[in-house]
């Protein structure tokens, strides 16, 4: 078991040809994962990487039966390919471009809701189940399989977490990178519950930044709904005021947002709340050992 | 990506939302020239710079006669205005904005911002105009007044209506103004791709017409590519230097107050080395993210901009390597300190693929003063010891 993706996935790649979709869908299929096709208007009809490319979503879908989507389509276009999958009935789309413009995101967020796709990202590493699927730009060696789920707004972070949760002997159930953009797909409050449910999940890493309320959204759901252990660190206790921090989301203006108010707010509700990342492979082990 | 009030002003006039006159002047015999221009007989003279709090900080002077804004405009060009958006070193005054006074009968507050949990934007109103939002927020939050606008219907007519009324405005003429206002602001934030749009005060004069007597923009910079006439009033001495010219080897710098120069792969990694380097005792120095590609020119620039800090006592490199194998960046540093003059002591750390190579390389090179580190924490300890010289 294990959330949203496993070895059965069938995986579409928009933007399959161009290079930055060439070199992840090659990892990701070295990695395992069943890529079974990609999109590029215009080259339907050739083959790339061994797989065959069409021109529509739905084409795609007609002849390959896939359910997901891995969007890297430049930034200037992705709502539009993003809107294009809702259309077509895709399931989940996983958006790593990077760059898109908010007033696109909004629109194409807004649609897939309205059809029943559910996203992750823009912006963001993609989603992993280890030793079974990676759909993204994340280093499959990193994830070793295993019982803890993990979310996180920062891709290297991402990895950062998961490696120390290795490194204490433990591994990885699913991970998900959600981006940090201001709009973006599934965040805490979807899939904390979809870790609660997953048999394989004991425990779960959260990865926060400042900015925004979500973490704080996070710790009511945690309060109400979820049983098993939470480790969580939020970066950005030391950033300055209004300063922004690589990511679009990581503003703080006055006092909402902040890293101590959203630590100050799980710590409230039970999580396991650290300061400096280095702990977080550490509090793990001490949770599960409770 | 922010603009100036005038330019705010200009967007503003090009929508049909009302503002008082006024024309910017870089010079105090152009601010003497505009007054006259403009003509009556008060004006506001008002320094241009890309932060709140003008008026407070001494920014923001009226003027009675022509003698008194050449004294003002003398007295406000070149002048280094500290407001708390400023910070303690404050910002040099370029340009002054010569304004016409205003008949103020009332001050109101209007923006229009991206509301992240409702996922669309949002008007936000209130009658206590000329506060500072945020007190407001916290004090009084019942004053707020918030509207969201679903892009996909476009401001309707009950959007309006639950301003006006919500503002407490009565009188039938004053809420269609007020109504076409908040409509035309809805209508300019959506079409430049705005990321905030503020005015406060928003004025109602002794007449009954609402003017936006300040205004604050900001624009999604993903966005500016089609919007060159937003683009073309980007200020660039309104940028810090060093974060310009980091941005133009793709690295995001912003300068810290610490000792510890940090160097790190993805802005959530970097929030969290800083974080590490408090916890263990130091302070950073600078937040840098290298992105996804570190290569031995972006390392070694990134040496270059962080060793212009002389506060610098150390540097922490953390990578995390993924897609990039840690041996490529563990030579990619190594070529960096033969191009740029590394005088602190560099701890390395770096982790993911292909890492026990790197640790080789770096310790086959034998430099003096890199030391390498196992994990985050260790990195993170021996670069406060380091920059405490032990």
């Amino acid at each position: 078991m294990s959330i949203l993706v496993n070895r059965d996935t069938k995986v579409i790649v928009q933007g399959f040809t161009g290079s930055e979709g060439t070199f992840h869908a090659g990892q990701c299929i070295d990695y395992g994962t069943q890529i079974v096709g990609g999109v590029t208007p215009g080259k339907g009809g050739m083959e790339h990487l061994g797989r065959p490319v069409f021109n529509t979503v739905k084409e795609a879908i007609r002849a390959t039966g896939a359910t997901v989507s891995m969007v890297f389509v430049p930034p200037a276009f992705v709502a539009d390919a993003v809107m294009e999958a809702a259309d077509a009935g895709i399931e989940l789309a996983v958006i790593i471009t990077e760059g898109a413009p908010v007033r696109d995101m909004q629109m194409a967020k807004a649609y897939a809701v309205k059809n029943g796709m559910k996203t992750i990202g823009p912006n963001c590493p993609g989603i992993i189940t280890a030793e079974e699927c990676k759909i993204g730009i994340m280093p499959g060696m990193v994830f070793k399989k295993g019982t803890v789920g993990l979310i996180s707004k920062s891709g290297t972070l991402t990895y950062e977490g998961a490696n120390q949760v290795c490194n204490e002997g433990f591994g990885i159930s699913t991970a998900v990178g959600i981006g940090g953009d201001p709009i973006i797909g599934l965040s805490y409050k979807q899939l904390l519950p979809m870790f609660e449910a997953d048999p394989e999940t004991e425990a779960i890493v959260m990865i926060g930044e400042i900015g925004g309320d979500l973490e704080i959204q996070a710790a009511k759901l945690i309060k109400e709904q979820i049983t098993k252990p939470v480790v969580a660190f939020i970066a950005g206790q030391t950033a300055p005021k209004g300063k922004r921090m690589g990511h679009a989301g990581a503003i703080i203006s006055g006092t909402a947002g902040t890293a101590k108010e959203k630590m100050e707010a799980l710590e409230a509700v039970g999580v396991r709340v650290v300061v400096s990342p280095a702990e977080i492979g550490k509090a793990v082990k001490e949770v599960l050992s409770k | 990506m922010n603009i100036h009030e005038y330019q705010a002003k200009q967007v503003f006039a090009k929508y049909g939302v009302p503002t008082p006159r006024g024309i910017v002047a870089h010079t105090v015999e152009e601010a003497v020239a505009n007054a006259k221009e403009l003509g009556g007989n008060i004006w506001v003279v008002k320094a241009q710079i890309h932060a709140g709090g003008r008026g407070l900080g001494g920014g923001v002077k009226l003027a009675k006669s022509i003698e008194e804004v050449e004294k003002l405009a003398g007295e406000i060009l070149g002048m280094t205005l500290v407001t708390h958006q400023t910070g303690p070193e404050g910002k040099l005054v370029q340009k002054v904005y010569i304004e016409e006074g205003a008949d103020i009968a009332d001050e109101l507050y209007l923006s229009v911002v991206l509301d992240r949990a409702a996922e669309m934007p949002i008007i936000m109103a209130s009658t206590e105009g000329g506060m500072d939002i945020e007190t407001v927020a916290e004090k009084t939050p019942e004053k707020i007044i918030k509207v969201a606008v679903d892009p996909s219907i476009g401001f309707q007519g009950f959007h309006g209506r639950e301003l006006v009324f919500g503002l407490g405005i009565t009188d039938k003429a004053e809420q269609k103004k007020m109504i076409q206002f908040a409509s035309k602001l809805y209508k300019l934030y959506m079409e430049n791709d705005a990321e905030m749009i503020e005015i406060n005060p928003l004025i109602k004069t002794g007449s009954g017409d609402f003017l936006a007597l300040d205004g604050k923009m900001g624009f999604d910079d993903s966005a500016l590519y089609r919007h060159p006439e937003i683009e073309a009033m980007r200020d660039i001495s309104e940028e810090d230097e060093d974060e310009r010219e980091a941005s133009k080897y793709g690295l995001s710098y912003i300068a810290l107050d610490g000792e510890i120069g940090c160097m790190v792969n993805g802005a959530g990694l970097a929030m969290g080395t800083m974080d590490t380097i408090n916890y263990m005792g130091g302070t950073p120095a600078n937040f840098l993210d290298v992105g996804g590609t570190a290569s031995a020119e972006t390392v070694a620039k990134g040496f270059e901009i962080i060793l212009k800090n002389p506060n610098v006592k150390a540097i922490f490199v953390n990578i995390f390597g993924g897609i990039v194998r840690c041996d490529r960046i563990a030579n990619g540093i190594l070529e960096a300190t033969k191009m740029v003059d590394v005088n602190v002591p560099v701890v390395v750390r770096l982790d993911g693929t292909n890492a026990p190579e790197a640790a080789e390389i770096l310790k086959n090179a034998n430099i003096d003063n890199i030391i390498t580190a196992t994990d985050l924490g260790d990195g993170a300890k021996k670069a406060v010891a380091a920059a405490k010289g032990e």
